[in-house]
């Protein structure tokens, strides 16, 4: 009965996805916003990454939306989990453990640059907090005896989105808007370049590394039932 | 680039969507519900990405190769950057969640775990479960065996 | 061009129904990396780089490690394969 229900049920919704895909113009799309912002992102945001320039300056907004989205899944997963405690005491290979130690410093410097190249290159805080958190994660498989300080991945998670909010009221002491992007434009691709908008995917990109670190430190640890 | 490259791509994110939706509906494990979900989240993101597809354009970044070619539309783009994170934050909201319901119910099917769960309402409430009038109620007696016997008795 | 835009949806739509269909749900959960994969390849076909980045660390990596170590955490791995743990292969 309820397989019969839901085919007919994904039957209606199939049909109305393929009516409304050939309803829809593909590949001559209206971009009533999209024109605009692709002819005054230059000179107005000075970004290179025109998604970026939408991400953190015309949108700004919906970023801080979904960091506090970000946080509220990894506080109250954290929370649901309950307390870590001692993982399973399997000792890591010899592979695995010389892999770790060799990948984390090079995860590293690729997160930053990810993180750092977000306006002018492919990238951005989101990608390159997610390295970021990868590659703290990396030697808490490989050596399973030892822990991660939690307290220091919460100061850094809470001073990095303070920072993020911090950046969009100083604009508001300049009678602007809320994250209106500050300082100068600089020149275009150039790493020096869109003002606030690196220091912003820096602040997101440590907020998220440091939360999903958190959040894969406890998923890893056991509970007392470990069944 | 014809005109059949944005059907193939079109029913593979209406494929993606509705086999993500009909897992999640139709499965009776928990932990394929969630699998079910992040597919079904792919789908939705392919299909957004889709829609500000244009034909022979350039991705939306200024390089030194940039000459004023048309590019494509930046703002999907950005809406997608932000539905894939939120999707990861639900999905490790999920996880946490079977985590805890495995832990405290010992079961990961959906059925029996439904069903503990009621009688663990049940029995914080203080009401008895709900009988149906068809199941055998358990003080009911069977009928008596006599009465069986002569009906049967009646064939030929 | 458009070939190899059909091999990789006829692909992407194998391992989602993969996911749906195979037992040992840590199959399952690579088959559902492998469709984050074959996402990422389509958006980068669809000009969207940005997007294909965030999809393939997040999707193919992030997601994944979340769903293996949630896995290792019900004890569901299930491979019935008997490992010597601390000796040279990990």
């Amino acid at each position: 009965m309820r397989s019969l229900v839901t085919l007919l049920f994904l039957g209606g919704l199939g049909f109305l996805l393929t009516v409304i895909a050939g309803i829809l113009p593909f590949g001559d799309p209206p971009m009533l916003v999209g024109n605009t912002i692709q002819q005054t992102a230059a000179d107005e945001l000075g970004a290179a990454n025109f998604v970026t320039a939408v991400v953190l300056g015309y949108r700004g907004l919906d970023t801080l939306g979904e960091l506090s989205i970000l946080f509220a899944a990894a506080t109250a997963g954290g929370l649901i989990l309950g307390a870590s405690r001692a993982r399973p005491g399997h000792a890591a290979g010899f592979i695995l453990q010389t892999g770790a130690d060799l990948l984390f410093p090079l995860l590293l410097i690729v997160g930053l640059f990810i993180v750092m190249h977000g306006h002018v290159t492919p990238g951005g805080g989101f990608q390159g907090g997610v390295i970021l958190a990868a590659a703290f994660f990396l030697p808490l498989l490989a050596r399973p005896e030892e822990t991660l300080d939690h307290t220091w991945l919460t100061v850094i998670e809470g001073l990095s989105g303070t920072a993020f909010i911090v950046i969009g009221l100083v604009a508001l002491s300049e009678n602007k808007a809320f994250l209106t992007p500050l300082f100068d434009k600089g020149t275009l691709g150039e790493i020096v370049s869109g003002g606030s908008l690196p220091l912003l995917y820096l602040a997101v990109g440590l907020k998220v590394g440091s939360e999903l670190a958190s959040l894969l430190a406890r998923l890893a640890s056991d509970d007392e039932a470990a069944s | 680039m014809n005109e059949s490259i944005g059907v193939v791509f079109l029913v593979g994110a209406i494929g993606l969507s509705l086999l993500g939706i009909a897992g999640i509906v139709l499965s009776n494990h928990l932990f394929r519900m969630v699998l079910a979900l992040a597919i079904a989240e792919a789908g939705a993101n392919l299909l957004l990405i889709l829609a500000g597809y244009r034909w022979d354009a350039v991705p939306p970044i200024v390089d030194a190769a940039y000459a004023g070619q048309p590019m494509v539309d930046p703002v999907p783009q950005a809406m997608v950057l932000t539905a894939i994170v939120i999707g990861v934050g639900v999905q490790a909201l999920a996880l946490s969640l079977v985590i805890r319901i495995r832990h405290r119910y010992g079961t990961l099917d959906m059925r029996q775990a439904r069903h503990r769960m009621q009688q663990d309402i049940d029995r914080a409430a203080g009401v008895s479960p709900p009988r149906s009038a068809e199941g055998p109620v358990g003080e009911r007696p069977l009928p008596a065996p006599a009465a069986i016997a002569d009906s049967g008795g009646r064939h030929d | 061009m458009i070939w190899i835009a059909v091999i990789v949806v006829v692909l992407t739509l194998g391992a989602a129904l993969a996911v749906l269909l195979l037992e040992n749900l840590l199959a399952a959960v690579a088959a559902a990396s492998a469709v984050s994969l074959g996402v990422a390849i389509m958006f980068v076909v669809l000009q969207a780089p940005d997007v294909a980045m965030t999809e393939a660390a997040v999707g193919a990596g992030l997601s994944g490690l979340i769903l293996a170590l949630s896995l290792r955490r019900l004890g569901l791995t299930g491979l019935n394969i008997t490992l010597n743990r601390g000796d040279t292969d990990a």
